[in-house]
């Protein structure tokens, strides 16, 4: 084996953990937040959000290179993203509550309309945005290997890795800070109202949460998939566990095994990455809805079969 | 047929192409999206369009092949794409259906889930040869449209409207009341697939127009805004498909000096403005009209808890010929001379009160006495019935008393004068008023 043989398995294992890693990270924080919005019923919240966040995330990098200073990893973005994911739950707000409109066709119309505004601004400032259709549509993972690199601990990492990384962790932690607040208010809303959780602040907290961790999703596999990484983990974990830490657990471990499956059938099969990690994480949850130990096809119809369903109501008689 | 329709197409410019596509447009997705709304299944249309899209991939694969292999002539035959985007959405909403059967994930969810694992494939699909013209359905192609592609767009946009024109009274039976429509004997399975099929091929079209993401633009925003502007289901249908034109040719037209890729973008903010007019200005269910219509309200409520106070006075006094005194109408309502003064003026503007000696004496006129007589009445019989027939406590009834007041009208005051024997006096002794009877004091 010479030393061209040797570079060339180095490099593609490289890029297979920067690609994994950055998947990892993103869907990580993702799958912890998406989890409440599977269980309060908001994931199409979610979806909105991630369609709603790209004017924001046009409009700061259109101000960001007045200033010369143009990344796709500049924290404005977030900052932008947010913004306009919160105008997006605010317009669902007043559509819905302000008129006759029901919240479905509020969530549709107020997310077309900032999609289609993220878009038509990409198109008008064709030149001066390095955003095309393709990478709102696609995600850009690949990209990760034209940015510059940063050291550390002797390893070199693409900067907007660092940027995913400290996204991902910190929304875990904010959702493990939070915990408490967040159970109790998506389970019982007056409970959580007599302990003095205001439902509108807790809502809003998740709905901040939400855009933060869409940004760098939004990066990672495009606008349309981010529902993916939000509902994904979240509803597979569902059908297999029934407490809360449970499933934020098993959650974490779809987003890791998707990211990593992902990546390696993208690279494998030489087909677009996010739409990759989106696949795997469908076969987990296939797998989940056939097997799962809680809610799975195969444990429905063996419980039939045996009559053990009918146990607990003859017991109670 | 279709070929007389491909060369009669052929000849004509890019505009009145992107024109005519936007009449298909409004047919196809302008009148189903009535039905999308009103069934409040408007994530369902936005789950449709990208499950669609592996089938629209698949079905240029197979179109492409079929076109090698010598079966069809046309490498990007509308026949096959839009029979493979049917499979594919049918197959979507037959996921969402069992998935829900067979799971406790909720309708959010399942949407979302089957959303992003078809539109995922139809993406990784795409990796294998990117056959030209996917982009179209992507992105949209309002402004680039060939005779092809309107081929397509023609045949499903008349397939939607004789089926929605022929089979109106079952769908609309199906989609708002279910259990009714079984009782009628309606085969309530075969007409939600095919409802299903009809949705899965108006979104086929807006695709075509708009782009996989704003499809939903299409379904929703025009039909909500004709929510907005009428209560009845076929004047909607109507208005939404008009909707819809507008905003296409609107933003087909807007959208020509910017760029290809613009149209389906400001299509979609066509549309949105349109909503935001009828938002605003819409005649019974807009802001405006939502607006003066309330304060109308306040204001007569208001007026009539003056007039109320008024006869209250009076009534004290044993209602002096030379009417009531200021001061005291400003000890009643609790205010000082210049909110008096207002609230005075107030009923002056209205016709309701004169005001005698300089101003100092306060008496109602015929009208006023009529409309303060009412609601003392309603009051006052709202709280016998409170107490009588409901149990109430003689002194818990009057804060309730004071909102419904306002509310009760003539039919229902006279059943409740019926129900409680035609009383003559309140809970706590006071007379009821007849609003019929001539004032018991003078204005003359």
């Amino acid at each position: 084996m010479d030393l061209l043989a040797v570079t060339d398995i180095i490099i593609p294992t490289k890029l297979l953990v920067w690609f994994g890693l950055a998947c990892f990270f993103t869907a990580l924080g993702c799958s912890q937040v998406g989890t409440f919005l599977v269980m309060r019923k908001m994931s199409l919240v979610g979806d909105a959000i991630s369609h709603s966040v790209l004017p924001g995330i046009v409009i700061a990098f259109l101000i960001l290179g007045e200033f010369g200073k143009a990344s796709l990893d500049s924290p404005w973005l977030l900052i932008g993203a947010g913004l306009s994911g919160l105008l997006a739950t605010l317009l669902i707000e007043l559509i819905h509550y302000r008129s006759r409109i029901k919240q479905d066709a509020a969530i549709g119309i107020s997310f077309t309309s900032l999609f289609a505004l993220g878009v038509l601004l990409i198109g008008l400032k064709a030149g001066k945005v390095d955003l095309d259709p393709d990478c709102v549509i696609f995600g850009q993972v690949e990209y990760l290997q034209g940015y510059p690199r940063v050291e550390w601990w002797g390893l070199e990492f693409p900067r907007p890795l660092v940027s995913f990384a400290v996204v991902g962790v910190s929304a875990t932690v904010v959702v493990a800070v939070l915990y408490r607040i967040l159970l109790v208010s998506s389970f019982d809303p007056s409970l959580a109202a007599s302990y003095g959780y205001f439902p509108a602040v807790v809502q809003l907290v998740l709905m901040g949460l939400t855009s933060f961790v869409v940004v760098s999703a939004f990066q990672a596999v495009g606008a349309i998939l981010v529902i993916a990484l939000l509902i994904l983990p979240g509803a597979t974990a569902y059908l297999c566990a029934n407490r809360l830490p449970v499933i934020l657990l098993l959650a974490g471990v779809h987003a890791l095994l998707s990211s990593v499956g992902g990546v390696w059938l993208a690279l494998s099969l030489g087909i677009n990455t996010g739409a990759a990690v989106v696949l795997a994480g469908g076969g987990l949850f296939s797998l989940a809805w056939l097997f799962g130990p809680v809610d799975g096809v195969v444990l429905r119809v063996w419980r039939r079969r045996a009559g053990v369903g009918l146990e607990p109501l003859s017991a109670s008689e | 047929m279709s070929g007389i329709l491909a060369a009669g197409l052929t000849g004509l410019s890019g505009l009145t192409l992107a024109l005519i596509a936007s009449l298909a447009l409004g047919v196809a997705s302008g009148l189903l999206g009535t039905f999308v709304v009103l069934r409040r299944e408007s994530l369902f249309g936005d789950m449709l369009s990208h499950a669609v899209f592996p089938g629209v991939v698949a079905g240029f694969f197979l179109s492409a092949w079929l076109a090698k292999e010598g079966w069809v002539e046309n490498a990007k035959n509308p026949l096959v794409i839009l029979f493979c985007a049917l499979v594919a959405g049918v197959l979507g909403a037959v996921v969402v259906t069992v998935l829900g059967n067979t799971t406790r994930l909720k309708q959010d969810a399942r949407l979302g889930i089957v959303l992003s694992i078809f539109f995922a494939g139809g993406i990784a699909l795409f990796g294998f040869g990117q056959p030209a013209g996917v982009q179209g359905f992507l992105y949209g192609q309002m402004a680039a449209i060939d005779a092809t592609d309107l081929r397509l767009m023609l045949g499903a946009a008349a397939i939607v409207g004789v089926a929605v024109l022929l089979f109106r009274r079952p769908l609309m039976v199906v989609s708002f009341d279910e259990g009714y429509a079984h009782n009628l004997g309606y085969p309530v399975t075969w007409l939600t697939l095919m409802f299903s099929v009809l949705l899965t091929m108006s979104v086929v079209v807006a695709m075509q127009a708009v782009g996989v993401v704003l499809v939903s633009a299409m379904l929703i925003t025009p039909a909500a805004t004709a929510h907005l502007m009428t209560d009845r289901f076929p004047r909607m249908m109507v208005l939404s498909v008009l909707f819809t034109i507008l905003a296409s040719v609107g933003g087909t037209l807007l959208s020509g000096s910017v760029s290809d890729f613009a149209a389906g973008p400001v299509i979609a903010l066509c549309a949105t403005a349109l909503f935001v007019l009828a938002y605003v200005f819409a005649p019974r269910h807009g802001l405006a009209a939502r607006f003066w219509h309330d304060r109308g309200q306040r204001q007569r409520i208001q007026r009539e808890n003056v007039l109320k106070d008024i006869y209250r006075v009076l009534e004290r006094e044993g209602f002096p010929a030379e009417g009531a005194t200021v001061g005291a109408f400003e000890a009643e309502r609790r205010l000082d001379r210049e909110g008096a003064e207002r609230e005075l003026k107030m009923l002056e503007d209205a016709g309701a009160l004169i005001r005698r000696n300089g101003g100092e004496r306060l008496v109602l006129s015929e009208e006023g006495w009529r409309q303060a007589a009412r609601v003392v009445r309603n009051h006052r019989l709202w709280e016998l019935y409170l107490t009588n027939e409901a149990a109430y406590q003689a002194d818990h009834v009057h804060d309730d008393a004071e909102i419904v007041e306002h509310l009760l009208g003539e039919e229902a005051i006279q059943r409740l004068e019926a129900e409680l024997g035609f009383p003559k006096t309140d809970p706590h002794g006071s007379p009821i008023p007849q609003p019929s009877a001539p004032p018991i004091h003078t204005t003359s």
